[in-house]
């Protein structure tokens, strides 16, 4: 239980950096944009200048290098992957350098390999940049008021991020009593995992089904708390979060947006 | 060697990561069988890990935890559910059973107790903390009062016919009266069986009742360990702790500063007589 | 003053699971005060406060707040605005992930700007002593902590009634006394009325007036001192007299010459 607790929510490490104290939405803006550019550019030496963008960011945020190189670990395998791919079976083109069979080594393939690895290893860069530096709670907020257009649509916006923060909330405890539930099972002698896949399942009830009635019994709880504390859903309800866009924020969005279309002119 | 013993055992949560926390250091502690155990701590002294220990739920991080003499880590789960039962803190929030009788079953159907002898074992569990096998056997478990959960959920563990019964708070949300009926259900069921008893709670006043021995943990480590009645004189220990002195231990506390001989007494009767007899009081009824 | 008129309440009426949790309940509750309401698991308690702030309506008679019936749909709004309850468990209330967006919640849905929501959660923090905690999500708070962060979100929707259901059941005895002292400063300092529902008969004696439950009907009221001479009676609700108190009545049915009931080790201490 008390090791469930002690993980944090999300990889967020608060600081007050000038990354940390921007709006999240122009975080997540700018995250799209850079992601989205990174397809859109040739493989060339741009590269270069989107890899000295990234790195900026990580000094300027002030987080240490080693999270964001944590946070490559869960992808190693899929860069390993393109990796091989590209260097082996890679296009014809240019130089070839070794050929057996259909395994070969060309110029292009070893250009491709870098490149594509490199794209991946960016992409992840830029998200562990937004992750790092914006709480999970700025993150729910940002895509609520983001999305906010499509209440047009009769999308239920602010239903939606009520939901979504909610279950954010509710995580760790149910995380808790999930573990609770199946040491208090143990001691029952009860046996997870054993025998075929219908008594493997079977087995599990025992978990599920007090894990469901909690979580009813805890939604039925938490509704009456919300409708004691006044809420009925976005009508007439402020926020005490406003958005806070700002001169700052304008400017951040135009840099890399000037920045990107800069590369794109120029390479 | 005792029936359970902790040898040097200390325990951590996360291991090597920066959220790295000691929940027992170093524990020593041996309980025999046949004895009443209390443990008492405040949230975070590491009272939970130290079941979860006793049950094989958790291995230690260093030392070790012997069964019988045998090292846990050699028992397999089933064997150990037959020794140690364990009352987990609000125990009815694990019910699943369609029926009150599937979920008394569950336990002794999962250690190996033959189909024909489950009745028997459920009925007997059901009886022991006065729920009535007959009416409420194909009740839900769901639908019962917030005592009757609690006496059923105790019943729950019962039926295995552990040799030790553990129990983590269990008295915890109960009105008073739910209270003292499930503590002289424990205590009943405990004498009349002769089995071990470990009670673990926060509350000194509830554990007394049902104990003759209390050891107190405080941030992971054992900081006594003794009779009941040692511990009231040495209510310095229970500040220390960070629990809150029993009220009967506040009142002799008062009394002794008075000067009144209340040495020995523990009981309200037994005070009220010392107060009178000290006073010169003929004791002319009985309350 | 909220008022409570011959109020019947009933559960799932008329289905086979029908249960009577309320019966003729008649009670005046002015403003401020401190109320207490005891009684054992299943008297109607936790029911009573759920009609105070008009989360159940009941089937017979009224509750009337401050000139409100709560069956006034229209001004619901308005009574819950005035009547904050706290419930028993306190991972069940926290709606915001951290401390400072769950007090803000009440605040938001009352459509107050910001800069308001700012100053009353900072008020709120302040009045139970939590202002450290404010970016805290409340996982990697205590019972009692998580407890008194409820209260804030209540108080910070600055309601004139606050009711208590029980708030200290789940709590260790640290998070008790913690939330008794709130409790008792929140009537003392800020004049709230207090309507505290506990079945811990020690909590009882903070109060002005006690009133006893005992399946669904009231069995008793008056002040803590009337109550707890009631001693015999208190057993058979399924009540439990402070030690204490115990103590003092086999002294004074012995002779002793000392007032009964005393309610607190220092004051049995003062007739020794």
């Amino acid at each position: 239980m008390e090791v469930l607790k002690a993980f944090p929510l999300g990889q967020y490490i608060p600081s007050n950096s000038f990354l940390h104290k921007l709006d999240a939405k122009a975080k997540i803006i700018a995250s799209f944009w850079l992601i989205l550019f990174i397809f859109l550019l040739r493989l060339n030496l741009s590269y270069l200048f989107i890899l000295l963008l990234i790195l900026l960011g990580i000094y300027i945020s002030s987080i240490p290098f080693k999270y964001f190189l944590k946070s490559l670990k869960p992808v190693y395998f899929l860069i390993l992957f393109t990796l091989i791919i590209h260097l082996f079976f890679g296009e014809e083109g240019g130089k070839v350098f070794w050929r057996f069979g259909i395994i070969r080594i060309t110029e292009l393939g070893i250009k491709m390999a870098i490149f594509m690895s490199l794209r991946l290893i960016f992409i992840v860069m830029i998200t562990s940049l937004l992750t790092l530096t914006t709480s999970v709670l700025e993150l729910a907020q940002a895509l609520e008021d983001l999305l906010k257009p499509l209440a047009i649509l009769k999308f239920p916006v602010h239903e939606f991020s009520m939901m979504m923060t909610i279950a954010i909330r509710f995580v760790p405890t149910l995380l808790d009593e999930t573990d609770k539930i199946i040491k208090a099972q143990k001691a029952r002698g009860a046996e997870f995992g054993k025998g075929s896949i219908v008594n493997q399942a079977k087995s599990l009830l025992p978990i599920i089904i007090p894990l469901f009635i909690n979580a009813f019994r805890r939604a039925n709880e938490l509704a009456e708390a919300m409708e004691s504390r006044c809420y009925r859903g976005a009508q007439g309800r402020t926020r005490y979060r406003n958005s806070y866009w700002s001169l700052k924020e304008s400017l951040f969005i135009t840099f890399i947006f000037c920045y990107s279309v800069l590369l794109l002119i120029m390479f | 060697m005792a029936l359970i013993s902790f040898v040097n055992v200390s325990y951590t949560y996360l291991k090597d990561t920066p959220l790295e926390k000691e929940a027992l250091d170093s524990i020593y502690l041996d309980i025999e069988k046949g004895e009443r155990v209390g443990i008492i701590g405040k949230t975070g002294s590491g009272k939970s890990t130290l079941i979860q220990l006793m049950g094989g739920l958790i291995y230690p991080t260093l030392g070790d935890v012997f069964i019988k003499g045998k090292n846990i880590k050699n028992w397999s789960s089933k064997e150990l559910c037959k020794v140690i039962g364990i009352v987990f803190q609000y125990p009815e929030y694990q019910f699943f059973a369609e029926t009150v009788f599937e979920e008394v079953a569950f336990g002794p159907h999962n250690i190996g107790i033959p189909e024909g002898k489950l009745e028997d074992c459920v009925k007997s569990a059901l009886e022991a903390v006065g729920l009535s096998f007959y009416e409420i056997r194909d009740r839900s478990p769901f639908h019962l009062s917030g005592g009757e959960k609690r006496r059923l959920a105790i019943a729950s563990i019962l039926a295995m016919e552990p040799e030790v019964l553990v129990l983590d708070e269990p008295t915890a949300n109960l009105d008073p009266k739910g209270k003292s009926e499930i503590m002289s259900y424990i205590d009943k069921w405990i004498t009349k069986n002769e089995r071990t008893l470990i009670l673990v709670s926060h509350d000194l006043d509830e554990v007394i009742r049902l104990v003759t021995r209390v050891v107190v943990l405080k941030n992971g480590q054992i900081i006594f360990d003794g009779p009941s009645e040692k511990l009231f004189i040495n209510y310095e220990k229970i500040e220390e702790a960070g629990l809150d002195i029993p009220e009967i231990v506040k009142i002799r506390k008062i009394l002794l500063e008075k000067g009144y001989p209340v040495e020995g007494a523990f009981t309200i009767h037994e005070i009220v007589e010392r107060i009178l007899a000290y006073k010169g009081y003929t004791a002319l009824w009985k309350c | 003053m909220i008022e409570v008129k011959g109020v019947n309440y009933t559960y799932q009426p008329g289905t086979i699971q029908e249960k009577v949790a309320l019966r003729n309940i008649n009670l005046e509750i002015p403003s401020p005060s401190f109320l207490c309401i005891v009684g054992a698991n299943g008297s109607g308690k936790s029911t009573f406060a759920r009609l105070i702030n008009g989360l159940l309506i009941p089937q017979v008679g009224d509750v009337i707040v401050d000139g409100i019936n709560t069956k006034d749909e229209d001004k619901l709004w308005e009574i819950r605005k005035n009547v904050g309850l706290v419930f028993q468990n306190p991972d069940n209330q926290i709606v915001g992930m951290t401390v400072e967006e769950d007090i803000a919640f009440g605040c938001e849905n009352l459509g107050l700007p910001p800069k308001e929501i700012e100053e009353r959660i900072e008020f709120a923090l302040k009045a139970v002593g939590m202002e450290e905690y404010r970016k805290y999500p409340p996982y990697l708070l205590s019972g009692g902590q998580k407890q008194r962060v409820a209260i804030a979100g209540v108080l910070a929707m600055l309601p004139k009634y606050i009711v208590l259901d029980e708030p200290t059941t789940m709590l260790d005895p640290k998070g008790r006394k913690e939330i008794m002292e709130i409790i008792k400063n929140l009537y003392e300092k800020e004049k709230k009325t207090i309507i505290l529902i506990t079945h811990h008969m020690e909590e009882a004696i903070w109060a002005e007036r006690i009133i006893v439950f005992f399946k669904g009907e009231i069995v008793a009221q008056g002040n803590p001192k009337e109550i707890f001479s009631k001693d015999e009676l208190l057993e058979l609700w399924g009540l439990n007299l402070p030690l204490t108190t115990r103590i003092s009545k086999c002294l004074y049915e012995r002779g002793f010459n000392l007032p009964h009931p005393l309610l607190s080790p220092e004051e049995l201490a003062l007739w020794l």
